[in-house]
């Protein structure tokens, strides 16, 4: 008789063959599951700028599949309640993961049927703790975000978050291509707090509008069609423009241009 | 480990790509070369209005893509040998000899080498001639010819739309179209489309911008 532990209960070997040990490790592997390893379809990058009676954010339509411009449909720009806007960078598939996160919250907002009360300063911190967690199970959501909106004190909230859980905020912020061709662009006119009190809201949506052609110009993984989002603190909303395209821009001297050294033809 | 095993690193570190889509297609009167303006370091757009269109003699022109210094350093070797060519002969080298010099170049270097070339020109003898060198330094003569990334993505399209002998203008309008649909899909192709013709009269370049070419 065979008193061992793994044999309780078990048939004879000439039954079913020796214990497949493997089984039982299935889900004990000593390795992290992994799930997103790489990006497949992404979004480029998003930008957003404070200006002196809210948030202009801007993201283009476009999801590349490596350098396949795959989809040019694509919404970026993920209003929340009607105070908050949050703009996704990276996998597609995260995206689409991260508004069934928000509908989520959004939906356990509703319970108890009290007045909604979801805030960019929920959604983010909430966005961030997944973001986080899921980074430290070695799966993260691959994925680069602005939250924007205005706080239960109609304060403005600009914050960016991760796939490393990595968070910040200032007066503008890029994620992608924008981080280094945008930034320093937003950063001429709104260098700190104070500046951004004094951008008007034509002035702002002019930057990110002309931010917008430059990154077509210099990213080989944009489109020229693109989203806007206004977030007004006098008007206490949030306005979405959509299938806006780079105007004014530069090309006729391109026809000056021959060869690549010595003058030719 | 069985057989041999070769790493072929595409771009050396910092190397700059010709993303590219270019075709070269033979009508009634020649040729007509064309091609987009776009030179990228990944995803950054080194260069939006890139001439990827190069005279290597008279009317003899390439389509380059690839690495942009492999196409530029193997075009300006053949311009120097076909114009030394001209002064030893005293007569212009046919679209042929160009070819025959860029696949034996492009052949022998091939380990070096990372350029997808399309020769095309027009001579008194052949007429209109179009040879594609690709990748390795194999030699294609061909009615009409695309390469570059943005390429795959207008196979289908060229397939069913190219005809023998259309004339000047329904040639311009097809490589239009064809180059607007390549651009549209491809990330690392965009800009303004470039356009040599290349008839008995001479060189014509031509330039279509973006609002011009998005809805050909």
């Amino acid at each position: 008789m065979n008193h061992g532990p793994y044999d309780w209960g078990r048939p004879s070997d000439d039954t079913y063959g020796a214990y497949n040990h493997q089984i039982a490790a299935a889900n004990n592997s000593q390795f992290p599951k992994m799930n997103t390893q790489q990006p497949i379809v992404t979004g480029t990058s998003v930008i957003a700028v404070k200006y002196q009676d809210g948030i202009v954010l801007a993201a283009d339509n476009l999801g590349s599949y490596g350098s396949l411009a795959r989809f040019s449909d694509i919404e970026r720009l993920l209003p929340v309640g009607d105070s908050t806007i949050v703009g996704i960078s990276g996998d597609i598939s995260d995206l689409q993961q991260i508004e069934r996160i928000l509908d989520d919250l959004q939906v356990q907002d509703s319970y108890d049927m009290e007045k909604p009360n979801l805030k960019p300063e929920h959604v983010h911190e909430y966005l961030s703790r997944v973001f986080y967690n899921r980074r430290s199970k070695m799966d993260p959501l691959w994925n680069s975000t602005i939250v924007a909106g205005l706080s239960s004190t109609n304060e403005l909230v600009l914050k960016y978050a991760d796939l490393l859980g990595v968070t910040y905020s200032s007066p503008a912020i890029a994620t992608g291509f924008g981080a280094h061709l945008a930034i320093p662009l937003l950063r001429r006119k709104v260098e700190t707090e104070e500046d951004a009190s004094k951008l008007t809201e034509e002035e702002a949506v002019e930057l990110v509008r002309n931010c917008m052609k430059v990154l077509f110009y210099r990213d080989a993984r944009s489109i020229d069609k693109y989203s806007l989002a206004v977030i007004s603190q006098s008007r206490k909303k949030i306005d979405i423009h959509k299938g806006l395209r780079c105007e004014d821009m530069k090309w006729e001297f391109a026809k000056h241009i021959r060869g690549y050294g010595a003058p030719q033809l | 480990m069985n057989g041999i095993n070769v790493d072929i690193n595409h771009l050396k570190k910092g190397e700059v790509n010709l993303g590219t889509s270019i075709m070269a297609v033979k009508f009634d009167g020649g040729v007509i070369l064309g091609a987009d303006s776009r030179t990228t370091t990944g995803a950054y757009i080194a260069n939006r209005v890139t001439d990827k269109l190069t005279q290597v003699h008279g009317t003899v022109w390439c389509c380059r893509s690839g690495s942009a210094a492999d196409t530029q350093a193997v075009a300006d070797i053949v311009k120097y040998h076909l114009e030394l060519y001209e002064a030893q002969h005293g007569a212009p080298p046919t679209t042929k000899i160009a070819a025959s010099l860029f696949q034996e170049l492009c052949y022998n270097n091939k380990d070096a080498l990372t350029a997808g070339i399309i020769c095309a020109g027009y001579d008194d003898k052949e007429k209109g001639a179009i040879y594609s060198i690709p990748i390795g330094g194999s030699i294609h003569k061909q009615e009409y010819a695309i390469a570059g990334s943005g390429s795959t993505f207008i196979y289908g399209y060229c397939n069913k739309n190219f005809k023998s002998n259309m004339t000047r203008d329904e040639t311009v309008e097809f490589i239009k179209t064809s180059l607007s649909q390549a651009i549209k899909w491809d990330g690392s192709s965009g800009g303004v489309i470039r356009m040599v013709v290349l008839t008995a009269s001479g060189v014509e370049r031509l330039v279509f911008y973006p609002e011009d070419y998005v809805n050909a």
